[in-house]
Formats: C-alpha cells, sequence, structure tokens
C-alpha cells in the first residue's frame, strides 16, 4: 500500500513538474540573469553588463513612447471596462419592471455580449482594422451614411486617434466579459435586499451605489487585475491593426511590442529581457495593490 | 417618487408608465447588443461580397453570394491548412494538459507529503508571471531541444503554460469532493491509479468540463506563443495564419479572400459557442470568480 502510494505520487507529479520546470520555470530564472548581460543570441558570447541596460531604457525613446501607452492603457481600458460592465449588468438585473426583476430578453443581451471574448485577439484585430479602414470600413461608412462626412478619419492613420482605437478595441473585446462576471455576482444578492431598498424609496443610482456595488466589489476588484493585465499587454492587436507595427510616430507602441522587436528583429537578447523583466515588476506591482486594497475593505454578508 | 406611488395602489398599475420607465434600458442594452454584434455580421456578410462591392459600399449587400471567397481562402490562402494545424496542436495540448494537470492537482489535493505546499505553490506563482519574461529563454530552451516549429514542441509548450491554472482550479475542486467513496474503493483492493481514474475522475467532471473549456478557448486563441516557437509557414496555427494572410492578402487586395478567412477563423467558436452557451460563460468565468 505505502509502496504504491508513492509509485502513484510520483507518477502523477513528476510529468507535469518536468513540463513547468524545463518551459516555465527556468525560462523566468534565466531572464532575470540574461537581462544583466548584453547576448546576442551566439553561444558563449554573453557578458556580463551589471545594469547596463536598464540604464539604456531609460534612453530609448519608444520604450519610452511604450511605457507612456501601457500606463495610459492601464490608466483608462480597466476604468472603461468596469463602467460600461456594471452598468450593463446592473440593467440586466434590475432595469425590469418594478425596479427587482431581470429586464425582458436579458438571456439574449448576454449571449451576445459574450461573442468577442471567444475570439482570438488576432481576430479581432483584423475584423477592427477592417471596421477603422478608411475608404471601405464599416465605421466610416456609417459616418457618412448619416451625413458626417466630416467625421470620417483615417483612424489608425493618425498618431492622435491610433491610441484611443486601440483602446476601444480592447474595450470592446473584454466588456462582454465583464457583463456575465458581474452579472453572476448580483445574481448572488438576496432579492430581498433590492425590494428592501424600493421600499426605501431608493432610487436606481441610490440602490447601485448603496447595494449593488458594494456587495460586487471583490468581483471589480479581480477585475481590475485582470484588465490590469491585458492592458499592460495589449500585444496582439497592436502588432495586427496598427502600421510598422507600433502606430504612426509609435504611437502605438507597447512594451510587448518593443521586447519582440528587440529579441527576435534585432538578436539583443539581453536587452529585451530588461524588457521583460520591468513589465514583471509592474505586473507584480498591480497584483499586489490589488490584493492590498481588497484585504482592506472585504464587506461582509450580515 | 412615482415608482413607490403606483406600488401603493392596489389595482394594477398603469402599463405604459412601466414601459415609458425602461425603455432607455432597453435603448442602452440594444445599442450595446448592436455594437457588439454589427462588426461580426458585417465581416461575415462581406466575406460573401465580390471585391468590387466591398471596395465600393461597405454597407451593400452582396448581390449574388460569392461562395468562392471561402474556397480560396480555405485552399489558397491555406486557412484550411492553419484550422487543421490548429486542431492538432489545441487537441494534443488540452489533452496533455488535462491528463497531467488533473493528476498534479489530484495528488497534491489529496495527499499529505513532505514538499506539497511547495509543489503547490510553484504552480500558483507561475499564474501571475507575464509571458513575455519568458518568452526570450523559453525560444532558445525550445530551440536546443529540436523542438522549434514542430507539432511536438508546441503541444508541450501549450501545455506547461496551461497546467498551473489547471492544478490551481482542480485542486480546489479534488478538495471539495467527499472522501468515503475513495475509501471504500480503496476497502475492495481498487489501486491509487484505479481510484483517480475510476472513482475521483467521474466524480469531478463539472470542474474537468469547465476548466477543459477555459483551457480550448486559451489555447486555440494563442498567438505569441506560436509566433515565437513556430516559425514554419507550414505549421501555422489559425490566429498565426490569420495575421500573416492580413498582411500578404491586404497586398495582393484580396479583400473578399481575407473576409472569408476571418469568418472562417471566428465562425466555428461562435457556433459551438451558440449550441453550449451556459456551459461556456460558466466554464470562462469560473477562473474569476474563485
Amino acid at each position: 500500500m505505502r509502496h504504491g502510494r508513492w509509485r502513484f505520487l510520483a507518477g502523477a507529479l513528476i510529468p507535469a513538474l518536468v513540463l513547468h520546470v524545463v518551459f516555465v520555470l527556468s525560462p523566468y530564472a534565466q531572464a532575470f540573469y540574461l537581462s544583466l548581460t548584453d547576448w546576442t543570441g551566439v553561444a558563449g558570447e554573453a557578458h556580463f553588463v551589471g545594469a547596463d541596460n536598464y540604464a539604456r531604457l531609460g534612453g530609448d525613446s519608444l520604450f519610452l513612447d511604450a511605457v507612456r501607452n501601457n500606463a495610459l492603457m492601464l490608466l483608462l481600458v480597466p476604468l472603461i471596462t468596469i463602467a460600461l460592465g456594471l452598468f450593463l449588468a446592473s440593467m440586466l438585473h434590475i432595469g425590469g419592471k418594478g425596479g427587482t426583476r431581470g429586464i425582458k430578453g436579458s438571456g439574449a443581451y448576454q449571449i451576445i455580449y459574450f461573442f468577442p471574448q471567444l475570439l482570438s485577439l488576432v481576430v479581432v484585430g483584423v475584423l477592427w482594422s477592417f471596421v477603422y479602414n478608411p475608404n471601405t470600413g464599416l465605421l466610416n461608412g456609417a459616418l457618412r451614411g448619416i451625413g458626417l462626412d466630416g467625421l470620417a478619419k483615417s483612424w489608425l492613420a493618425s498618431p492622435s486617434l491610433a491610441l484611443p482605437a486601440v483602446m476601444a478595441v480592447l474595450i470592446w473585446s473584454s466588456v462582454g466579459f465583464y457583463v456575465v462576471l458581474f452579472s453572476a455576482a448580483i445574481d448572488g444578492i438576496p432579492k430581498e435586499l433590492f425590494e428592501a431598498a424600493l421600499l426605501d424609496g431608493a432610487g436606481g443610482w441610490a440602490t447601485f451605489t448603496n447595494v449593488t456595488f458594494p456587495l460586487v466589489r471583490e468581483s471589480v476588484q479581480v477585475a481590475f487585475v485582470y484588465l490590469g493585465i491585458a492592458a499592460l499587454d495589449a500585444f496582439a492587436v497592436v502588432q495586427v491593426m496598427t502600421v510598422g507595427p507600433g502606430g504612426p510616430d509609435g504611437a502605438t507602441e507597447v512594451i510587448g511590442l518593443s521586447l519582440y522587436r528587440n529579441a527576435f528583429q534585432y538578436g539583443k537578447f539581453g536587452y529585451a529581457s530588461a524588457m521583460g523583466v520591468a513589465l514583471f515588476f509592474a505586473t507584480l506591482t498591480l497584483a499586489v495593490m490589488a490584493l492590498r486594497s481588497s484585504r482592506s475593505s472585504k464587506v461582509e454578508m450580515a | 417618487m412615482t415608482l413607490s406611488l403606483s406600488r401603493s395602489r392596489v389595482i394594477r398599475p398603469p402599463a405604459p408608465q412601466r414601459s415609458l420607465r425602461t425603455f432607455p434600458v432597453h435603448l442602452a442594452m440594444l445599442a450595446w447588443g448592436v455594437v457588439t454584434a454589427l462588426p461580426l455580421i458585417w465581416a461575415i456578410i462581406s466575406s460573401f461580397k465580390t471585391d468590387n462591392e466591398i471596395l465600393n459600399d461597405p454597407w451593400s449587400l452582396p448581390s449574388s453570394p460569392q461562395a468562392g471567397n471561402w474556397a480560396r481562402a480555405w485552399s489558397q490562402a491555406s486557412i484550411g491548412r492553419y484550422f487543421f494545424n490548429s486542431v492538432i496542436v489545441v487537441g494534443g495540448a488540452l489533452l496533455l494538459t488535462m491528463l497531467l494537470g488533473g493528476l498534479a492537482a489530484y495528488a497534491l489535493a489529496r495527499y499529505e507529503f513532505r514538499g506539497n505546499r511547495l509543489i503547490y505553490y510553484t504552480f500558483v506563482a507561475a499564474m501571475f508571471f507575464p509571458v513575455f519574461l519568458a518568452l526570450v529563454p523559453l525560444f532558445f530552451v525550445v530551440q536546443q531541444l529540436g523542438l522549434l516549429g514542430t507539432y511536438q514542441g508546441l503541444i508541450l509548450v501549450y501545455a506547461a503554460y496551461a497546467i498551473p491554472f489547471t492544478v490551481f482550479f482542480l485542486h480546489s475542486f479534488f478538495r471539495s469532493l467527499p472522501g468515503e467513496v475513495a475509501e471504500a474503493a480503496f476497502m475492495d483492493g481498487c489501486s491509487h491509479a484505479g481510484v483517480f481514474f475510476r472513482v475521483m475522475l467521474p466524480m469531478a467532471r463539472p470542474g474537468m468540463v469547465a476548466v477543459g473549456i477555459f483551457n480550448f478557448l486559451g489555447l486555440w486563441n494563442q498567438y505569441l506563443l506560436p509566433l515565437v516557437l513556430n516559425p514554419d509557414p507550414d505549421r501555422y496555427v489559425l490566429a498565426q495564419g490569420l495575421a500573416a494572410l492580413s498582411v500578404s492578402q491586404g497586398y495582393r487586395s484580396d479583400w473578399s479572400g481575407l473576409f472569408a478567412g476571418l469568418t472562417i477563423a471566428m465562425l466555428p467558436v461562435l457556433i459551438a459557442y451558440v449550441a453550449f452557451q451556459r456551459h461556456i460563460r460558466a466554464g470562462m468565468t469560473a477562473g474569476a470568480v474563485k
């Protein structure tokens, strides 16, 4: 029995652990070391250069563009997505008759809203590059169709519009998922609370701020982490959608794209690894901040 | 408040007032539905148009549906081959992930031994690292193993990156299962592996389905890993092939073929979703709810 136990445990754990160590843990560990070298991919030619790569990051204007763009996305994409998601989810639930029942057709809405979540970001990127196409695209076609020819722009080619256009795509592709997520959280709130709020004469906004939001707060914090990580990435959409890629004048450059280009086009593997480490610390900071705020503000259901 | 007034009436409250109240809500819900669905429908319709129709009026309907666009995208533009590659790689990786991830999660959840927590946390910690950090060394690890641009290489790497979440998710699932059935099976002389495959795995089916759906979509839509590890155009997976196509077809101005390729890439997933939508939404959100 005891013998069989160890043999089973070894058989169950070792294959997964081998894959984990070889393809996940060891690359992560190596990346930290590589970021301190000038390695260009030739075996035995890596020299230790200390923090040189990190110092160079500070003077790389394209990388600084990328940091600025990721920071802007980190600020705006989660905020707008969560606001829209919360609005639509609470409308699905309490926008119906009497203020406590779900809206008619809420099942159908949830099905449709979720569509973009199922698509690869590449599919989303290709689709929206068609939508944004200045001559044959859906967006300009619509604007011209209703007589707003002046608003028809070349969305992805203009330095001031490219980044908002990319952010709109990121928001478009994720709102549906959070509608469903928040919707599940609102489902968990006892109906009596909404009825009580209604009896107390609370309007839609008061109900939302006093009942709905405090009780779905944890889901919102999870959403911030997920969306923050997505906003620090944004690689696939930018690489597929914008010219260069990286957009006009670096307008849509992101850290992932800089890293990819430096590593696999220029062969600056040490330098690219330093970008990876920077991205890692950004992600870590985000996760720690979100975890801290969730610990200090838990609402207990009485 | 109009609302509490109408509530205090004994007789049925007037209907028009209510539909007036819900009208803006319906309008908002409908507006987002249109914003979500319109680009998808537009792409599907455009995949049946001629190049001229696409270039002249983005809002027109095809005068006669051009099935030839789909045939051209499937064979000449290799979407069919990319689709086939995706099926092999994702199918293999999914099987491997569920088997190895399920075994590891079960062993960690139901057996006490030294180092158990350490192993568990090494898996969990990996979920918080951005894949970009691993990208450069991973390329060289795969290259040194001679697996660059092979199905096996992609399958192993896909599985390695899907296993941490699978372990994390199934670990809590296996913990929540009752132990009595397993004990009875041990009494009957069942081996450890027998208990896992014949007793615990069937009991864990809902969890396996949820995480399986989550993994399938994540792997099917993977782009960054194949972009770096799969340079051979004959072995491109669907997302990678579509991205390459959108550059080359753009140069050749075969817009209708590109719309058809895009539609072929997104339609199977959308159809499968409509068929199994409850399961899929539950599976996709399960990770975040935990």
